[in-house]
């Protein structure tokens, strides 16, 4: 399996080789924000004012880290569902969101204004907070101090590694996944929430 | 009537708050280990690799397992000779809130569910007292990640249902969640009793050693069964297809009405903590 390096913030280019399942490792500085940042930043936007971050090109990773202890940066930092998210998904992506990291799936919407937007889910393994924080360099709270572990961070990464779950053409990592190895079909549709 | 002071009570449960964050419990990696030989898929194998070694530098770095230090759910058998010097409820609060502070663990609690204030310490937990004959105090700790409690489900099938309403139900759960529950996950299942308490006896069957079969060999066919199903579901580690999507599934029962049978699907991922003391 091929290993993609990408830079973060992104470049429209950089995306064009990526294919769901496909292993990448990203590097440079990426956004957190989950809930209750989310809902602030839809709460601003309705209200006419921009986000507290640039969105163009950059990369929102769906975390809530625990707490460094003294001497540490961070502490645990993996991935947290990426769906409880789709809600706020279009106006991000139309301020040029170009990729998000998370765990599980998007929904079918979100899939389609990502194709549509040209952007990239990308899954890190969930509950694999320990690993995934050694590729952590630097972090520093830049808006919503007030949320604690659910502020938004500016967060430097090196070789932080994730798998493409949604591509620009509209390839599902999951979907393809179950459909390979099921041998039993259930009469289930994903719930997105 | 034996004592048990509630400041004993209070150190146990902050020791075991940190405890399970940092060290995943044994019976949780060898069955990664397990997944992992048995695993087809690659990226399945991959994500296997991936829980051990998390694991590892969990224990070694000071690193919780996962960032979502979960909700504590404190489950406590209390001997009827045995009496708490104190008052039970607050020792075990003010045991999550000293482990949360002190095992830098996440305070992911908010004080009301609808105008979401962070309590800062993780408190209040999920509390559930048992009385049982003799004089052993038994104190259970689960930090229970999220993710999988969101996908979990309760629903009120009919006596005629039977055992295929419940296993087209418990597989339709899983496929649903899919990823989103971090398989592989473990799985209780409570069946009977009312609305408000199928879904404890689910939690209650999380905190049976995994493995551990129901005692009634009628149940215990049923756990295989399910278990073997959901495994053919395909969607395997994090979802990224595969044989592994579930490493366990336990019952646990209760008599109901002869118009019921109540059936509640309690998920957790593979970040399954959970550790028990006596005092």
């Amino acid at each position: 399996m091929t290993t993609h390096h990408l830079d973060a913030p992104v470049a429209d280019a950089a995306l064009a080789d990526l294919r769901a399942g496909d292993r990448v490792e990203v590097t440079g500085t990426l956004y957190t924000a989950r809930d209750a940042a989310h809902k602030r930043m839809a709460e601003d936007i309705q209200k006419g004012r921009e986000p507290p971050i640039p969105l163009r090109g950059q990369v929102i990773y769906y975390v809530g880290p625990t707490p460094p202890r003294p001497g540490s940066i961070i502490g645990s930092a993996g991935p947290t569902t990426a769906s409880r998210m789709d809600k706020y998904m279009e106006a991000l992506l139309q301020r040029g969101l170009k990729a998000t990291i998370g765990k599980g799936y998007r929904s079918p919407p979100v899939v389609e204004a990502m194709k549509h937007h040209r952007a990239v889910y990308l899954v890190a393994v969930g509950g694999t907070g320990a690993l995934l924080s050694k590729h952590i360099r630097s972090v520093r709270v830049v808006a919503y101090e007030d949320l604690g572990t659910e502020a938004i961070r500016e967060m430097r990464v090196e070789r932080f590694p994730v798998v493409v779950g949604n591509d620009i053409y509209g390839g599902d990592v999951f979907q393809e996944g179950v459909k390979r190895y099921a041998e039993i079909q259930v009469d289930a549709k994903p719930r997105y929430e | 009537m034996r004592s048990v002071p509630a400041r004993a009570v209070e150190e146990k449960v902050r020791d075991l708050c940190i405890d399970i964050n940092y060290h995943m419990p044994r019976d949780m990696l060898q069955a990664f280990e397990r997944a992992r030989e048995t695993e087809v898929s690659p990226p399945g194998r991959e994500v296997l690799t991936q829980l051990l070694a998390n694991a590892r530098t969990a224990a070694s770095e000071g690193l919780p397992y996962c960032q979502d230090t979960g909700t504590a759910v404190v489950y406590i058998r209390q001997g009827e000779e045995v009496r708490v010097e104190g008052r039970l409820e607050e020792a075990v609060h003010r045991g999550v809130s000293a482990g949360t502070r002190e095992g830098f663990l996440r305070g992911s609690i908010v004080r009301d569910p609808l105008r979401r204030q962070n309590t800062g310490d993780n408190t209040p937990p999920v509390l559930h007292v048992e009385r049982e004959p003799g004089d052993k105090f038994h104190i259970a700790v689960m930090a229970k990640g999220s993710g999988a409690e969101n996908m979990s489900q309760l629903r009120m099938l009919t006596p005629a249902d039977g055992p295929d309403g419940i296993r087209r139900f418990v597989l339709q759960v899983v496929r649903e969640a899919g990823p989103n529950a971090c398989p592989p996950v473990t799985i209780g299942l409570g069946i009977g009793s009312t609305f408000d308490t199928v879904a404890w006896l689910a939690k209650k069957a999380l905190f049976r050693p995994l493995g551990r079969r129901n005692p009634d060999p009628y149940y215990a066919d049923l756990e295989v069964a399910l278990l073997r199903d959901i495994n053919r579901l395909g969607i395997g580690p994090m979802g990224f297809g595969g044989k592994n999507t579930a490493l366990d599934l336990r019952i646990e029962t209760a008599p109901c009405h002869i118009a019921a049978l109540p059936v509640a699907v309690n998920l957790e991922c593979h970040a399954h903590r959970v550790r028990e003391a006596e005092l």
